[in-house]
């Protein structure tokens, strides 16, 4: 398997301009995951990456080779590249077998749809046609189908956003570990940054056409580039405060900064719901519950600081939080500070 | 992100080529029709057009389809509401019998009435005989619309203070409107364009003018060429109105399934004035064609039958219907494909060239091909590849418009994904577009088959000498008044129409016009 480069890749339809400039580098045998809103083009470099669309400019390597650039178009049938399409269209008028068998010569070893089958936990429903399968099952085939041929690299487009909530999360995880198990690179189109987080090795944001971070998702979720991508990627508690030493002083007291900005200067600072502890007299400032929405695993407690800001907090054990309520509030961790300006 | 499909590439030159055979094909008879035109002498041309006769035949057909149009608005608009929208008893069987009257060949049902009535022949029989035949072209697009339309909207207007009747005109009439100008061009178009029934019922139109001044004096090119222009003129206006009405959108379908059916209007104490009048229609359109057809198929057992004649008849309509079917379709499909899979100038000039045969009547391509086969292939002159060729050029829309729709139904997604799969253009069309798109070019096929087995005025000056086709076969026995004798070959034609009206009733009036 093999590194995917993409580089400066640039492209408008018409007068707007949908890629400006994306760089973007996948090692070999990892799964990045591209995620953005709808919109940003994400959609637009996958099927620039696939050969379906010619770049304006910039370059797409695999595996050494230059596949597009201005110069060079090789058609998406050398590309040596699998999709994994929204819905998973797979051929209506074949069987499971065939589907997955379609990208191999014939002839070819047949033991290699059975294998890929039982890779995506479907061994058996070779004779099966597309209709009589759910839409997960469906969702496995187009996997399988798209390993079948072992392909340099494979793209998945929102793969999973037609399945419910519960299957998905189940379809993901088989999805994830089935690429693993092939060795496969990938590449992960997403608007869900849950998703995102939780599947890929590597999560690169997108906004507007631009590549705005590419990191690991624990350090996208950590330490976002700017405030954006930190909103995008998870809940957030913004509050403003000044830096003094390695400490922001916000109205939630003095908070350790996690990369050293010049002191003195005024800064937002991004702090997460979970690093929120309360507690009924612990450490930290006072606060005020005004309600709570609960979800089950935990719950999210609103709370009035005394300045009149209000912030909220993820609380695994919140009955006792009544509304009205005064509390203590702590912050755990290192927290995320921007420039103000 | 937007579908930005059908963006990637060159237009596949193997298809290209193909599709602009098939659109030269389409357009040989009108462009050689023009270049006759052009040729002939202009003195002899104002002759023909200062004959008091040449505007008689041009008034006949204009005053003809007039009539004919506001009876379908009329009865087709007021049937459609009926069946949609009231408590008449027996709805169900009514929206059946409405639309049934397309599986009568019109100048079946021309037949039918001239063998009961002989003097109905003339312009009340021909106005009455069309009208019936033609509104549920008006009909079908109307009853659609009222069905689909979200009964919301009447419910606000109803609840802003407007009555029953001021809704009607205010809200329901409005979003039918496009339908019914749609269906009734339709009906204008099949009019102008008609030669079977007209002849039968002895009106002498602009299209029998045609087929007389062609026949009479075999040695005369400038009178028929002539009229036929003027013929192209009248049709290319109700063309041009007809591709604006549909341009403006909302062509009878209006979302997918409205969420609740519109309340049903009590007849109350018009129930039976209405029960009557959807009766006498249906009793006008088939009653009396079925009566009269089973009349003379008794009268004609009774006498002797010709049976060899009326097999050889039958098995000639097949072969060429076959023929013409398979050429048709093989011509359509590089059009169909290329118009659903790219875009851009070249598909949609292909796909209008491919449609231009929907606007010209069967009595211009049938007299343009004779001329041509005279002038430049004699050896075609009455031959089956001429009639072949008339039928290419006039069934292509229907065919072009199949192929599209059923290659359009495959998304363009499975396309791409085949191509990732490492299969070259040409594979994908073998192996993913074809496959799926087989069921809806084998049904345009079908529809192209039975359409063809109909078809009267171009056969009718093409076929080779000595043999007949069932609908020639009955225009000439009707013609002569033998209406026992051309009983058997009306009911075998009625028989075989069947199908593409219940086709037609399913796909709810997307393949437009009929040709006979």
């Amino acid at each position: 398997m093999s590194e995917l480069v993409v580089q400066a890749l640039r492209k408008s339809f018409g007068p707007t301009e949908v890629l400006a400039g994306i760089d973007l580098t996948v090692p070999s045998g990892s799964l990045a995951a591209v995620l953005g809103p709808s919109g940003c083009g994400k959609t637009t470099l996958l099927r620039i990456v696939a050969g379906f669309e010619r770049p304006d400019d910039g370059a797409v390597e695999l595996a050494g080779r230059t596949v597009a650039s201005r110069s060079v178009d090789l058609p998406p049938e050398k590309r040596r590249i699998g999709i994994v399409p929204q819905e998973g269209a797979l051929f209506p008028h074949l069987s499971v077998d065939r589907n997955v068998g379609y990208g191999l010569r014939r002839g070819a070893d047949r033991g290699r749809v059975a294998e890929v089958l039982e890779l995506v936990g479907l061994a058996g429903y070779g004779d099966r046609m597309p209709h009589e399968l759910s839409g997960g099952q469906q969702q496995r085939v187009a996997v399988a189908r798209a390993l079948a041929p072992r392909p340099s690299l494979i793209l998945l487009d929102e793969p999973f956003s037609s399945l419910d909530t519960g299957l998905r999360a189940e379809v993901r995880a088989d999805v994830r570990a089935a690429l693993s198990a092939d060795g496969a690179t990938a590449v992960l189109v997403t608007h869900d940054q849950e998703e995102a987080l939780s599947t890929a090795d590597l999560v690169a944001v997108m906004r507007a056409g631009r590549m705005v971070q590419a990191a690991s998702p624990r350090g996208l979720y950590l330490a976002p580039a700017d405030l954006g991508v930190a909103n995008f990627v998870g809940d957030t508690v913004l509050l403003d405060g000044t830096l003094s030493g390695r400490c922001a002083v916000t109205a939630l007291g003095a908070l350790a900064v996690r990369a050293p900005m010049p002191a003195g200067s005024a800064v937002r600072v991004v702090v997460r719901p979970e690093q929120l502890v309360l507690t009924a007299d612990g450490d930290g400032v006072s606060a005020r519950v005004r309600d709570q929405v609960f979800f089950g695993h935990d719950a999210l407690v609103h709370l009035e600081l005394s300045d009149g800001a209000v912030v909220t907090a993820r609380s695994l054990d919140a009955a006792w939080a009544q509304p009205g309520l005064d509390v203590r509030l702590a912050v755990r961790g290192e927290v995320t500070c921007f420039s103000s300006q | 992100m937007p579908a930005r499909r059908r963006a990637r590439g060159r237009l596949p030159l193997g298809l290209s080529v193909a599709a602009l055979i098939a659109a030269a094909i389409a357009v040989l008879p009108l462009v050689y029709l023009a270049i006759r035109a052009g040729q002939l002498n202009a003195a002899r041309v104002m002759d023909v057009l200062s004959r008091v006769r040449s505007f008689e035949q041009l008034g006949r057909s204009v005053l003809l389809a007039a009539v004919v149009t506001m009876g379908s608005l009329v009865l087709g608009v007021g049937s459609a509401w009926v069946v949609a929208r009231t408590d008449v008893p027996l709805r169900r069987l009514w929206a059946v019998l409405a639309a049934l009257p397309l599986a009568v060949p019109t100048y079946v049902a021309a037949y039918a009435w001239v063998a009961a009535i002989p003097n109905i022949a003339g312009f009340g029989g021909a106005a009455l005989v069309l009208t019936v035949c033609c509104y549920p072209y008006v009909y079908l697009p109307v009853v659609a619309t009222l069905r689909g339309v979200d009964p919301a909207w009447e419910e606000a207007s109803r609840s802003a203070g407007v009555g029953p009747v001021g809704t009607f005109r205010r809200v329901t009439l409005r979003q039918i409107r496009p339908a019914a100008a749609a269906g009734s061009l339709l009906v204008a178009l099949y009019v102008i364009s008609d030669f079977g029934s007209v002849s039968i019922l002895r009106y002498e139109t602009l299209t029998v003018g045609i087929y007389r001044s062609f026949t009479n004096n075999p040695f005369d090119r400038t009178a028929p060429v002539v009229l036929s222009g003027l013929l192209v003129v009248v049709t290319a206006i109700i063309v041009i109105a007809e591709a604006r009405s549909r341009g403006r959108g909302r062509y009878s379908r209006l979302g997918g399934g409205a969420a609740r059916p519109a309340a049903v209007v009590p007849l109350g104490g018009r129930r039976t004035p209405v029960l009557a009048g959807m009766t006498a229609l249906s009793a006008l359109a088939l009653g009396v064609p079925a009566a009269s057809l089973a009349f003379w198929l008794v009268i004609g057992r009774s006498g002797e039958m010709d049976v060899p004649e009326i097999f050889t008849a039958a098995a000639t309509s097949a072969g060429l219907a076959a023929g013409g079917a398979v050429v048709t379709t093989v011509l359509a499909l590089p059009v169909g494909l290329l118009a659903a899979r790219h875009a851009g100038w070249f598909p949609r000039l292909m796909e209008r060239a491919a449609y231009v045969g929907h606007a010209v009547p069967g009595v211009v391509v049938g007299l343009s091909l004779v001329f041509f086969a005279v002038n430049y292939a004699f050896g075609l002159y009455q031959s089956v590849p001429l009639v072949l060729f008339a039928y290419a050029v006039l069934f292509l829309p229907l065919a072009v418009a199949g192929v599209h729709a059923s290659a359009a139904q495959s998304p363009p997604a499975l396309e791409e994904v085949a191509r990732s799969l490492g299969s070259p253009p040409r594979q994908v069309l073998r192996r993913v577009t074809l496959p799926l798109a087989a069921p809806g070019i084998a049904a345009a096929a079908v529809l192209v088959f039975i359409t063809c087995i109909k078809e009267l005025t171009a056969t009718l000056m093409l076929q080779p000498t000595g043999t007949s086709t069932l609908a020639t076969e009955l225009w000439t026995q009707t013609s002569v008044r033998a209406y026992a004798a051309a009983a058997p070959y009306a009911a075998l034609l009625v028989l075989l129409s069947a199908v593409p009206a219940y086709l037609l009733g399913r796909r709810s009036h997307r393949w437009g016009v009929r040709h006979e």
